[in-house]
């Protein structure tokens, strides 16, 4: 297929692309994040209130799903 | 009777929230809540009650459990057969096992939902994979849904359940979440979810012309055994620099029924040094009807699929919420780190653009049938909870 | 040759591989420590050179860190244990005010100097990548080990290095 070696090129830049992509330092150091760290930049403060409000929610909507968020915080290992 | 199956339902959705709070680079500190709340609205009125508590049993693993009891009361404007009040009453309890190794966080969890018409058990299992300098979150989910759907014939008092159907649903999620700035993070989520089996609410009928008195006879609803839907939610919280956060998020939703729907919530959060946090929410979402609703059909086999459920209309509604912390212990005291009380309010307004009030208002009132009132009613939830963390 | 398919895997895989492990671990370290000057919580200034010939562990904290909270103690009977020996332990603060960073070593006092660093100059000399981190300097001034993070346990590890350059 003619195809291939088009692919197989294209997905070499990709991984390549990647990799050195890769290369960026993160710009937020691990000693900038202290806003982030704050509770109130917490994505799901209240995890228990959360699950109930959207539970409300979508036993009187047609809609669900992709609700909540993960990440941020301090960062701290 | 009626609208338990709902709740059930919903409740299972909310077990297929993988995507919450989850921090991929260290567990979050223990905590126990005692919660209470109470919704009140539509003629219904559903009071919870629920205790959870998590631990981290050594550095990389932790354990949540969850309790949690609601009973519903009252009569919504879709139940014309019953003129006794319901009282039901569901049980859920689950457990989470979430394991940290490296900047990745396992987590399992099993749900059971039990009430006298339905019963549910969800698995689900996710990872979380923090990358970049701990700057991007990626996460993935899985999780598998039974139900057991039944009918209830009798009354509240002297249950007749007769079990109607099964449906086996499957959701899978992913997200991302990415720190722009260090007073910035955004995130997107997506999740689809397909079901099969059995999917109709069994206590909710169409209505069709009939020239009978009232105008209209009622039948059970016919709904398609397969769904599946896509919702993809992008969201953004922002630190103002006098210390509060502001966050904005917009989902969009649509799924093989013709349901399509939009959420925009704004939410503004502000804290008072160490001891308080104001919260303060606005949200609107409106969907239009699946292809197969409709208020009133012409006849009563005028389609293949008919329905009649106001989850399926088309609607908006409008939220205001506020959110009130207060940390009676601060900097904590003996074995707890903080203990903090909340107290939540949300006022909820319904529009119904294709439903109608045939509850309240009929022929003896001078309406023929589909020229009833749009209903629109307004639901105010209350929550209140304890949490210490420890 | 391999399918295209497979191909696209391996090339996914390899990439996610990449990714995920651009993270560093705890490790062997090796350069000059660079020379500092911070002030103190009363204002005093202070800084490396105060404590040459010692063998200084110079370890960054924050109080919204919640590890770094935990190990504090456990540095603090590290640094009171090895001190007679010619040890010595520097906490730099990366806090971008002090309020915070008083009222909490009010509530819980450190015996080990407590540096402030708000402009965060020390913790990019450091290359600070992973709060908290412990740097390791040997009483020649060389940087010999570096800890990333803080898991219960750890400080065995702290001990360890610490120990093997108190001998040299």
């Amino acid at each position: 297929m003619r195809l291939r070696p088009i692919l197989l090129i294209a997905t070499l830049s990709g991984a390549l692309l990647l990799s050195s992509a890769c290369s960026i330092q993160p710009w937020v150091k691990p000693y900038e994040r202290d806003r982030l760290a704050d509770p109130i930049m917490a994505w799901d403060r209240d995890a228990i209130s959360n699950a109930y409000l959207d539970h409300v929610r979508e036993s009187r909507e047609g809609s669900r799903g992709a609700t909540g968020g993960a990440g941020g915080g301090c960062g701290c290992n | 009777m009626a609208h338990r199956h709902i709740f059930a339902r919903a409740a299972v959705i909310a077990a297929l929230l993988l995507i919450r709070s989850t921090s991929a680079d260290v567990l979050p500190d223990n905590r126990a809540d005692v919660f209470y709340s109470k919704y009140s609205g539509g003629g219904m009125d559903i009071t919870g009650y629920s205790a959870t508590a998590r631990a981290k049993i050594t550095e990389n693993f932790a354990v949540e459990a969850n309790y949690f009891i609601d009973k519903v009361s009252g009569a919504s404007v879709d139940v014309l057969s019953s003129a006794s009040p319901i009282k039901d009453e569901r049980r859920q309890k689950s457990g989470t096992l979430e394991y940290l190794h490296d900047k990745t966080t396992y987590t399992a969890s099993y749900m059971s939902s039990v009430e006298r018409d339905y019963i549910s058990e969800t698995a689900s299992f996710s990872l979380s994979q923090s990358m970049f300098g701990d700057l991007t979150t990626v996460t993935l989910g899985f999780a598998r849904t039974n139900n057991t759907v039944g009918d209830n014939g009798g009354t509240s008092n002297k249950p007749d359940v007769r079990w109607v159907g099964h449906a086996l649903t499957r959701a899978y999620s992913g997200g991302v979440s990415q720190i722009i700035t260090k007073n910035f993070i955004a995130g997107v989520n997506l999740q689809v979810i397909t079901d099969a089996g059995y999917l109709a609410n069994p206590y909710r009928e169409i209505r069709f012309l009939d020239g009978s008195t009232r105008g209209y006879g009622l039948a059970s609803q016919v709904y398609p055994d397969t769904h599946t839907s896509t919702a993809v939610q992008v969201q953004a919280k922002y630190y103002l620099p006098y210390r509060a956060a502001v966050t904005g998020l917009y989902r969009y939703y649509n799924d093989t029924w013709g349901v399509i729907g939009n959420t925009y919530e704004l939410d503004y959060t502000h804290p008072i040094r160490n001891q308080w946090i104001f919260e303060g929410r606005v949200r609107y979402y409106k969907q239009s009807a699946a292809s197969f609703y409709s208020d009133l059909f012409p006849f009563q086999f005028a389609q293949n699929f008919t329905a009649r459920d106001q989850n399926l209309a088309a609607l908006d509604n409008t939220t205001i919420g506020a959110k009130i912390t207060y940390a009676f212990l601060p900097d904590g005291w003996k074995i707890f780190k903080r203990g903090t009380v909340t107290g939540d309010v949300s006022r909820i307004r319904f529009n119904y653009h294709d439903f109608r009030d045939n509850k309240d208002f009929g022929v003896a009132q001078g309406f023929a049938p589909g020229t009833e009132p749009l209903y629109q009613f307004n639901a105010t939830v209350y929550q209140l909870y304890l949490s210490m963390y420890f | 040759m391999f399918s295209t398919s497979t191909l696209l895997k391996r090339c996914a895989m390899a990439a996610i591989v990449v990714a995920s492990t651009a993270f560093a671990a705890s490790g062997d370290a090796s350069g000059p420590a660079p020379a500092f000057t911070l002030t103190s919580l009363s204002g005093q200034p202070s800084g490396l050179s105060a404590y040459s010939g010692q063998v200084v562990m110079v370890n960054f904290w924050a109080t919204w860190c919640g590890p770094c909270q935990q190990e504090m103690p456990l540095l603090d009977q590290m640094y009171k244990k090895y001190k007679p020996a010619g040890f010595t332990l520097i906490g730099v603060n990366v806090d971008k005010e002090a309020p915070a960073v008083k009222e909490l070593l009010t509530r819980k006092p450190v015996s080990f100097p407590v540096l402030l660093d708000p402009a965060n100059q020390v913790s990019k000399a450091y290359h600070v990548d992973e709060m908290p981190s412990s740097v390791i300097i040997d009483r020649k001034g060389q940087i010999r080990y570096i800890h990333r993070g803080y898991k219960a346990g750890d400080e065995n590890d702290y001990q360890d290095r610490i120990r093997q350059l108190i001998r040299e």
